[in-house]
């Protein structure tokens, strides 16, 4: 894995992506992990502070923070992943097949793009949840259908822009087929703007989900989501603040670690990015010894 | 032996439903037998390098056929391995993710599906365009103008085609390099035994390396004629060309 070693050398990304998969990991396994159930409700132990036993404390109705933030992954995260993976999948097909074929299969698909994207996400999000009712799924389907056409248009410009190139033609030239092509030649070419623009979608997403939820639309009460979280944590904005500080940070947190490691990912996956990062280092003692001998002088 | 006969091609100017379309190429009809080495030349804008496009099989003229053996150029199986090209920007002849050997490993990989190729083999390849086998693992950002086209010569030369196909291979480099790259294509044509199409707006190259010329004015043939007897062209177009290189 060429493009692991960089990552690792990176201590932002090295954090971001350790910080990822531990997320992953406590959502998967959210019912070994958590303490507690996260709908278990302790009105005595309503709004307690941190103790050992709750290691984030409780919420107004006494319920294990840590436990609702730990069985909160699963939507918050990892279904907004699977979310953004069809998305994105579709996305990707439809740029490619655009960007690589242009003429009139471009001209189609764009046009349905910019059907699509003409509706403002949010409204069409809601006008979905209306026809379909409220609920998790229903926003997840509302979003895989809204932000391919996004996808594909960021694809679509990105292969273009490779597709004309002088390696692309000689391959062309020499036999190989549109599928070897665009496998070899402009996926990897692509990667790097797919992963940033993935990544920044995956926030926003997140997001979304947990503004959803705390309109009231998405993850009904009582399962545990981050965003739902927060909303209840409103409530008692004033008296408690801390309450918000658990689903606020991890939050923050998950987007961010996402973003900075799609940063580092499009300058492991570049090689003329990954030389110039390499070479200011033999340049300064290049340039130390010519100081040095200007100074001798 | 490649055969063009009666060759148009036009492109569409606006968008998509736009009526009004640019000829490019008109009535072009000529002949490359094995071992030749043709130049194409004209003035930017000629319509040489559309014809190019056309010769590789990569786009499809309008009317007309551009065959290989008497089979269409367009049809990918007939010109696997006969047919291989080095063009013009060097800077995006090579993938800029491959390594030097991944690139010639390519053309290899068409013939050896299995990807076991001998690895004397590539740097074979890399000694007969003169550059050594510590060229392996560079990425193109790495090479200079000179070496990269080196490496792209090395590439089409991969395949024993039977014709090259240069677009404007020498235009972009430098004076003493342009001649280098020449030389070097002088040696490889009697080595592998195979033919060029030399498009480019140089005479002087063209002259060095080809056998015969063919002047391309407004996407029609103004003249061909063999380079010996490059003096004697009879069209004015050719004639002024001409002059203007000699003064």
């Amino acid at each position: 894995m060429r493009w692991l070693r960089p990552i690792g050398q990176d201590k932002l990304a090295a954090l971001s992506l350790f910080l990822i998969s531990t997320t992953l990991f406590a959502g998967l396994f959210a019912p070994f992990l958590a303490p507690h159930a996260p709908d278990e409700v302790h009105m005595e132990l309503r709004f307690a502070a941190p103790s050992w036993e709750y290691w984030l404390g409780n919420d107004q109705l006494g319920r294990c923070v840590l436990s609702r933030l730990l069985y909160g992954i699963r939507p918050s995260v990892l279904w907004v992943g699977v979310a953004l993976a069809l998305s994105a999948g579709i996305g990707t097909i439809v740029g490619f097949v655009a960007g690589y074929f242009r003429g009139a299969t471009d001209a189609v698909l764009m046009r349905i793009c910019d059907g699509m994207l003409s509706f403002p996400g949010y409204v069409l999000t809601l006008a979905v949840i209306g026809i379909l009712g409220v609920g998790l799924e229903n926003i997840l389907i509302a979003f895989a259908l809204m932000k391919w056409a996004w996808f594909a248009r960021v694809i679509r410009t990105s292969v273009r822009q490779y597709a004309d190139s002088d390696y692309v033609r000689f391959a062309k030239t020499l036999g190989f087929g549109d599928v070897r092509i665009m496998a070899r030649h402009l996926v990897p070419a692509a990667l790097p703007d797919m992963a940033v623009a993935a990544s920044s979608t995956f926030g926003s997403m997140i997001l979304q989900i947990s503004g959803f939820s705390f309109l009231g639309l998405g993850i009904q009460a009582p399962h545990a989501e981050w965003g739902m979280m927060l909303n209840e944590a409103r409530t008692v904005m004033f008296s408690k603040p801390e309450l918000m500080l658990a689903p606020g940070i991890a939050i923050i947190l998950v987007v961010s670690a996402v973003n900075y490691l799609s940063d580092s990912l499009q300058l492991a996956l570049d090689p003329r990015l990954a030389t110039s990062r390499r070479a200011p280092h033999s340049r300064t003692v290049a340039e130390s010894a010519k100081l040095q001998g200007s100074e001798v002088a | 032996m490649l055969t063009v006969e009666r060759v148009e091609k036009s492109y569409r100017t606006g968008g998509l439903f736009a009526r009004r379309r640019k000829q490019v190429l008109s009535g072009i009809s000529f002949e490359w037998k094995a071992g030749e080495c043709l130049g194409i030349i004209g003035e930017s804008g000629s319509g040489k390098s559309t014809l190019g496009r056309l010769l590789l099989g990569i786009e499809r003229p309008d009317r007309g056929s551009v065959r290989w053996e008497g089979r269409p150029a367009d049809e990918r199986r007939a010109r696997r391995g006969s047919v291989s090209a080095v063009f013009q920007d060097y800077t995006s002849s090579i993938h800029p993710f491959f390594t030097v050997e991944k690139a010639l490993m390519e053309p290899l990989t068409l013939r050896n599906k299995r990807a076991a190729i001998d690895s004397r083999r590539i740097d074979r390849l890399l000694e007969q365009v003169g550059l050594d086998s510590s060229y392996r693992n560079k990425y193109p950002h790495e090479l200079s103008g000179g070496e990269a086209q080196r490496v792209c010569i090395a590439r089409a030369v991969a395949t024993e085609p039977r014709c090259i196909l240069l677009d404007e291979a020498v235009s972009s480099l430098d004076g003493s390099v342009q001649v280098q790259v020449l030389d070097l294509l002088r040696s490889l044509k009697t080595a592998y035994d195979m033919g060029y199409i030399f498009i480019t707006h140089d005479i002087q190259a063209a002259a060095y390396l080809c056998d015969r010329v063919m002047i391309v004015r407004d996407g029609r043939i103004e003249e061909t004629v063999d380079v010996d007897r490059l003096r004697d062209v009879q069209s004015p177009y050719a004639k002024k060309l001409l002059d203007m290189v000699m003064a």
